[in-house]
């Protein structure tokens, strides 16, 4: 085995040695720059911050002194399961989440998608229309909703003739129904996100596909679920993952309307609450992160491996 | 269209743009951790050097126009009669509060905006902030009892110079009560009468919103220190009781009789809007602080709201009134700055005070000798009920550690309001590990 590989090792070896001396002193200097600037952005803003924030996970704080940083092991982890009434809500609140963006949400985003890559007029229209929600500002949304929700003034009681009754529906108010207009408006946006992405999908798909399908007889829908969504596979990892972080890190829209409390606990909201601002908990705040970050890796290393494993291949 | 923000400053955990643009990048929120304890830059440093103390830098949180004017016409009078000058560095209140503990420990102003309360002792006992008792020694008996007390360090040092407070109370309007033949309730039971009565007339009783969670402490904090006492409201916000007790489980089968009287819709609604029932007459009263009137902007309506201070219970009638005050403190970088001391003394005078309010009169001026004759008569009132209080507290999110406030109070209260139940055990055992870990 040794001799056999050795040969092919002492020519790379060659090689390499050639190809560095090709290399002037500002060529080295210039990969030095360019390998060692996002390097140093990577570790300063990701990794740094992250093995901080697992640390810290571990630790008392009260965000003063570092001396006054205390080793507490695992109470922090404790305290968030036992005693932290927001947590197990919230978690079920990111699964309900996670399960609406999933069955609804990206659905809805490629309906619209299919729809408007039909050639009908004023498609470049509607996908601007759709597309909107996805880069409005965030107090921007909070003032649509409201005026969509509230409950006397809003849209939606007014239209349905129960604004200003004892019927009137409190859509952020009521516990039983906010966790639902919420993910109503975060819909509004993802489905806009999801449109775009198989827009682009769709215009990827080689159309002598279809005309091979066509000319094999398949009708619309098996053309489209047995041929174009299949040639689609890239896209389509890309979109499982996005829906699965973005239901892991949803936050914005329960925290303008009510700050993630009374039936819209989500985790990414809860982190907010305990690391931002006087309520300052680091301790716990780190380690809803953590758990955070823990779930989150599942779908990033799937999503990581599919993308460099094909290039491997 | 609602106001989504509140006027007052009380939205304390809004967040600053800069931290939702961290957030919204989503580059991992693990790495929030470390970036808001470590890293965040104080949103404000002291520029000027205050070599030979004639400059006095001044951190403020009054962003909004007209305090910020009003503070600026009392530093121009201070710098009239005297030599020092002070340069203000004004920062959005939220952003201030929310980045206090990096501003402190890292370049602060010489005095800042601050308030009573236990972040004002923390902060002393951990030694960011200055004593200033050579101030106090000048001007001290401007004060009443209740405000030297509430500007006091846990070292019996005094650590905060009262600018301004509002108190907490019932606000109502006088044609409506007229009309109906209501009289001011001056016990828990007549109150309960009243409401019932109110309720049979088609108001709402009690107009009450807690969409933000804060304003429903105001409830918790009267009641509790009516029926235990002003000393177990602050030793239980300083967690030096439990709250597994007996006694904050009667402040909660209490409030649950209040409960059917309030606004059944309180969860999804702001204080503003809550405020818009009373004005339209809807609601009978409102338990708020008396920043309530600026939601009045029909003069009309403003002149004809009136106020009463929460009805006595079980201990101390009504000798405790809930009243945050404002006031400004020094911070470490004034240690020694015999100028800065100066500005202290200067502002715990009529002169300032009457200075500040001639501006900003939605707060009330707290010295002695300060020219009453101008204020409103509600404001007058609203005076007359502090000056004559035994003890004023400050509020639970101010007079507690602010953690148990936003953390804890906010979803338990909500949870209270929702379905009448709450579990004082894990309120105790998340009281342990948050306090533990200051």
């Amino acid at each position: 085995m040794t001799t056999v590989a050795a040969p092919p090792a002492r020519a790379t070896r060659a090689r390499g040695r050639r190809r560095s001396h090709i290399l002037t002193t500002p060529d080295k200097a210039t990969l030095a720059v360019m390998a060692g600037v996002p390097t140093v952005i990577q570790f300063v803003l990701i990794w740094a911050p992250m093995v901080l924030s697992i640390l810290l996970s571990f630790m008392k704080w009260n965000g003063i002194k570092l001396s006054d940083i205390k080793p507490t092991g695992l109470s922090n982890y404790q305290f968030i399961v036992e005693n932290y009434p927001p947590f197990w809500p919230a978690v079920a609140h990111n699964i309900i989440w996670l399960l609406f963006l999933a069955c609804v949400a990206t659905p809805l985003g490629l309906l619209l998608a299919v729809l408007l890559d039909q050639q009908i007029r004023g498609s470049r229209i509607y996908q601007s229309i759709f597309f909107v929600p996805v880069m409005l500002s965030l107090p921007l949304i909070g003032i649509i909703w409201q005026l969509m929700y509230a409950r006397n003034e809003g849209f939606i009681n007014n239209i349905t003739g129960i604004a200003n009754t004892a019927a009137a529906v409190d859509w952020f108010g009521n516990s039983s129904v906010n966790l639902w207009a919420a993910l109503v408006a975060a819909t509004w946006r993802h489905a806009g996100y999801i449109m775009v992405l198989y827009l682009a999908g769709l215009k990827g798909v080689d159309p002598s596909l279809r005309e091979a399908a066509a000319v094999d007889g398949a009708n619309a829908s098996q053309t489209f679920f047995r041929v174009v969504f299949p040639a689609m596979k890239p896209i389509n990892i890309v979109v499982v993952v996005i829906t699965i972080i973005e239901a892991l890190r949803a936050f914005d829209i329960v925290y303008i309307i009510n700050r993630g409390t009374n039936g819209l606990e989500l985790i990414g909201a809860l982190v907010v609450q305990n690391l931002v601002g006087e309520g300052q908990v680091i301790g716990i705040g780190s380690a809803l992160a953590v758990m955070l970050l823990v779930v989150s890796l599942v779908p990033i290393t799937i999503y990581l491996s599919r993308v460099f494993g094909r290039e491997q291949d | 269209m609602t106001h989504r923000l509140s006027a007052s400053g009380f939205d304390r955990s809004q967040l600053s743009r800069r931290s939702l643009l961290a957030l919204s990048g989503g580059v991992t929120l693990a790495g929030l951790a470390a970036c808001t304890g470590t890293t965040t830059t104080p949103a404000a440093s002291g520029s000027a050097s205050a070599t030979g103390g004639q400059t006095i830098t001044f951190g403020s949180g009054a962003s909004d126009d007209v305090p910020k004017r009003a503070y600026q016409a009392v530093f121009d009078a201070y710098a009239a009669s005297s030599h020092n000058t002070v340069k203000v560095n004004t920062v959005p209140h939220n952003d201030f509060q929310n980045n206090i503990n990096s501003y402190l420990q890292g370049s602060p102003d010489m005095a800042f905006t601050w308030f009573a309360g236990y972040r004002m002792r923390y902060y002393a006992a951990k030694g960011l902030a200055t004593p200033m008792d050579d101030a106090w020694a000048a001007v001290g008996s401007n004060f009443s009892d209740g405000l030297a007390k509430a500007s006091t360090g846990d070292d019996g040092k005094k650590y905060l110079m009262p600018m301004y407070n509002y108190p907490w109370g019932f606000f109502y309007r006088k044609s409506v009560w007229a009309a109906k033949g209501y009289t001011v309730p001056t016990t828990f039971d007549a109150l309960k009468t009243l409401a019932a009565k109110m309720k049979a007339d088609g108001l709402i009783p009690i107009a009450f919103a807690d969409k933000d969670g804060w304003p429903a402490m105001g409830t918790f904090d009267y009641l509790n220190m009516r029926l235990n006492g002003y000393q177990f409201h602050m030793d239980l916000c300083a967690h030096k009781e439990s709250w597994d007790q007996k006694k904050v489980k009667d402040v909660f089968d209490n409030w649950k009789a209040l409960l059917p009287f309030q606004d059944p819709n309180a969860l999804g609604a702001t204080w503003q809007e809550a405020a818009q029932s009373l004005g339209q007459s809807k609601s009978g009263m409102y338990l708020l602080g008396s920043f309530v009137t600026q939601q009045f902007t029909d003069a009309a309506v403003l002149a004809d709201i009136d106020f009463f201070p929460f009805p006595a219970m079980a201990v101390e009638g009504q000798d405790a009134v809930e009243a945050p005050i404002d006031g400004i403190m020094l911070s470490s970088k004034a240690a020694g700055n015999a100028a800065a001391m100066d500005l202290m003394k200067f502002l715990g005078t009529a002169k300032a005070e009457d200075t500040y309010y001639s501006i900003d009169s939605s707060n009330l001026p707290v010295v002695k000798g300060a020219d009453l004759s101008k204020l409103t008569p509600l404001n007058k009132k609203c005076a007359d009920v502090i000056a004559g209080a035994k003890s004023i507290s400050q509020f639970f999110d101010r007079d507690a550690l602010p953690a148990m406030a936003s953390n804890v109070m906010i979803p338990a209260l909500q949870a209270f309001i929702k379905d009448g139940t709450v579990d004082t055990a894990n309120l105790e055992a998340q009281a342990k590990s948050l306090y533990a870990s200051q």
